[in-house]
């Protein structure tokens, strides 16, 4: 049954209030407040100025955008033939794939960094392999760097990035390829002239995505990251944490909300149904 | 021709399945090292027991931890999903001209980093000295919850015909037994998926806790964090392996509605 105004308002009410409440205040609250500390607008603009010509904060924004890139190309290139192997397998094959891409997606992302912790560690499993094989002398340094931290983002963003081209798969029409098939198209035709443009806008929201969530990232960098990979949100968190210096803080805010909130506009260009895929 | 698709084919199983494999390898490493009874990590174990269990269930502070953390999610799952049932509700029946707004703002959450909620979040619960209040902790998990449980009612609500409720109106229902007649029956499914994804959100969620815990309400996956920055050790294992195992269970309880559904009415509902 349509429902009315008033009754439509109420019971989107609790919803509203308590993003309200516990999220548009406290964040409003937090970089007017910091920033008011400073003074006048011109001391909240040198200090802006200042910041930005700070080394460690430019070299956490670069490090951020670097790193953010790296993994949303590597959970394409990686996610992509999943994707499209999902779209054509069926019955116990389609639930195993499902399954292994689900099952990381739901699990905690502080389990599946631990667990990367583990495998890429000094004395981790693979470092116990290769010495065990005599095929090092000494344990690989693979965590602790960029290396980790890629392994580790790309990890726990990757499922994102199959559900969300998987979707837009499985809406493609089979009989465009049969058709060009048909007309003589060799399989590589087919896939960059037909298959490529059609999932073309499935790729650009997935990475949208992809690159959205990483810009955020804290637990996995913090953990498998060294001195060298350090990224945006981490740098606020320290900000908050150990200097206590809110001001600075609310401004590397702006600069990540700025970013995410353009991007998270085109994403949803898109993606005619962005709710859906965010899913 | 042939030879060449039939290889293509064989290169993409080969590539998918090992990707596959490791996507799993990692969940299945922790759990099979997590029954190790060996005295640090080691792979394959060289001895199995159930040492790193004992160790995490006689812990106080660990077993804390886990109560902490079970009483959060749960109270944060109720709140989420009948506030997202409602809001869920209103978007898909009511008539809107500010639609794309409201549902812009309503996933918000899930776009801005955590670390930025977080922080925002503390900052105000300093002043008023939440920190560490559960229930406090648990209306923030549910801001980022909301978001997931109303696009699994929005869509769930999407498929109810709006036939059934009018023909229950004529039938001399009023909105409350329609409600509890015929929509709540038709979505039984999706608010129970709702209620275990958003209770597995909460349960899970690291940096809004590890900013509003404080010392009196350190859950799980804080417990963890801080154990993490000391070293690396075979407690979190078990301590993760209960965790994946509780995914397991959400993700098979799920499913396991969703068939019943299917079976019952015929159709996806």
């Amino acid at each position: 049954m349509p429902l009315g105004p008033l009754a439509k308002w109420l019971l989107l009410a609790p919803a509203v209030a308590l993003l309200l409440v516990l999220f548009l205040t406290p964040v409003g609250w937090f970089i007017s407040a910091s920033l008011m500390e400073l003074g006048s607008w011109q001391d909240i603009w040198d200090e802006v100025a200042a910041v930005m010509g700070t080394g460690v904060i430019v070299r956490s924004i670069i490090n951020t955008n670097g790193i953010s890139l790296a993994v949303t190309l590597l959970t394409l290139v990686i996610g992509y033939p999943v994707a499209y192997a999902m779209t054509r397998a069926r019955g116990l094959t389609f639930t195993l794939i499902l399954v292994c891409v689900v099952l990381p997606y739901f699990t905690s992302t502080i389990v599946r960094t631990y667990a990367w912790m583990v495998i890429l560690g000094r004395n981790g499993i693979i470092n116990q392999l290769l010495l065990g094989m005599g095929l090092v002398d000494e344990p690989l340094q693979l965590m602790y760097n960029r290396l980790g931290v890629l392994i580790g983002m790309t990890y726990v963003l990757l499922p994102y990035m199959v559900l969300t081209l998987f979707a837009t798969m499985k809406s493609v029409d089979g009989r465009l390829l049969q058709a060009a098939a048909g007309m003589g198209a060799r399989p590589m035709t087919i896939f960059t002239r037909v298959f490529f443009p059609l999932t073309f806008h499935g790729v650009m929201a997935g990475s949208l995505i992809v690159y959205i969530l990483a810009m955020g990232f804290f637990i996995t960098p913090a953990l498998m990251g060294g001195p060298g990979d350090l990224m945006m949100a981490m740098l606020i968190e320290r900000e908050v944490e150990l200097s206590h210096n809110w001001p600075v803080a609310a401004i590397m805010t702006i600069i990540l909300l700025v970013i995410t909130l353009s991007l998270y506009a085109v994403y949803t260009r898109f993606s005619d149904s962005s709710e859906e895929r965010l899913a | 021709m042939m030879a060449g698709s039939f290889l293509r084919a064989a290169l993409l199983r080969s590539v998918v399945f090992v990707i596959c494999a490791t996507m799993l390898a990692p969940i299945l490493i922790v759990m099979i090292v997590s029954f190790s009874g060996d005295g640090y990590l080691k792979f394959p174990p060289q001895t199995f027991s159930d040492q790193w269990y004992l160790r995490f269930l006689t812990n106080a502070r660990w077993v804390g931890s886990l109560w902490n953390s079970l009483l959060i999610a749960l109270m944060s799952c109720v709140v989420a999903t009948a506030m997202g049932f409602l809001a869920a509700y209103a978007m898909v029946r009511g008539a809107f001209s500010m639609r794309k707004a409201v549902m812009a703002l309503l996933l918000m959450p899930l776009i801005v980093p955590h670390v930025v909620t977080a922080i925002a979040i503390y900052f105000m619960s300093a002043r008023f000295n939440l920190i560490g209040f559960k229930p406090w902790i648990a209306l923030a998990h549910a801001v980022v919850a909301l978001p997931v449980v109303l696009i699994i009612l929005q869509s769930a609500l999407k498929a109810v015909d709006p036939n059934l409720e009018r023909a229950a109106m004529i039938f001399g229902c009023g909105r409350a037994g329609v409600f509890r007649r015929v929509i709540l029956p038709l979505v039984t499914p999706s608010v129970v998926s709702a209620l275990l994804f958003s209770f597995l959100i909460s349960f899970d969620e690291l940096v809004i806790s590890l900013f509003l815990a404080g010392i009196r309400s350190e859950t799980l996956p804080v417990r963890i964090w801080n154990s993490l920055m000391l070293e690396v050790e075979p407690t979190i294992a078990a301590v993760s392996t209960l965790l994946i195992a509780a995914t397991c269970l959400a993700l098979v309880i799920e499913w396991g509605m969703r068939r019943y559904q299917e079976h019952r009415f015929g159709a996806k509902a």
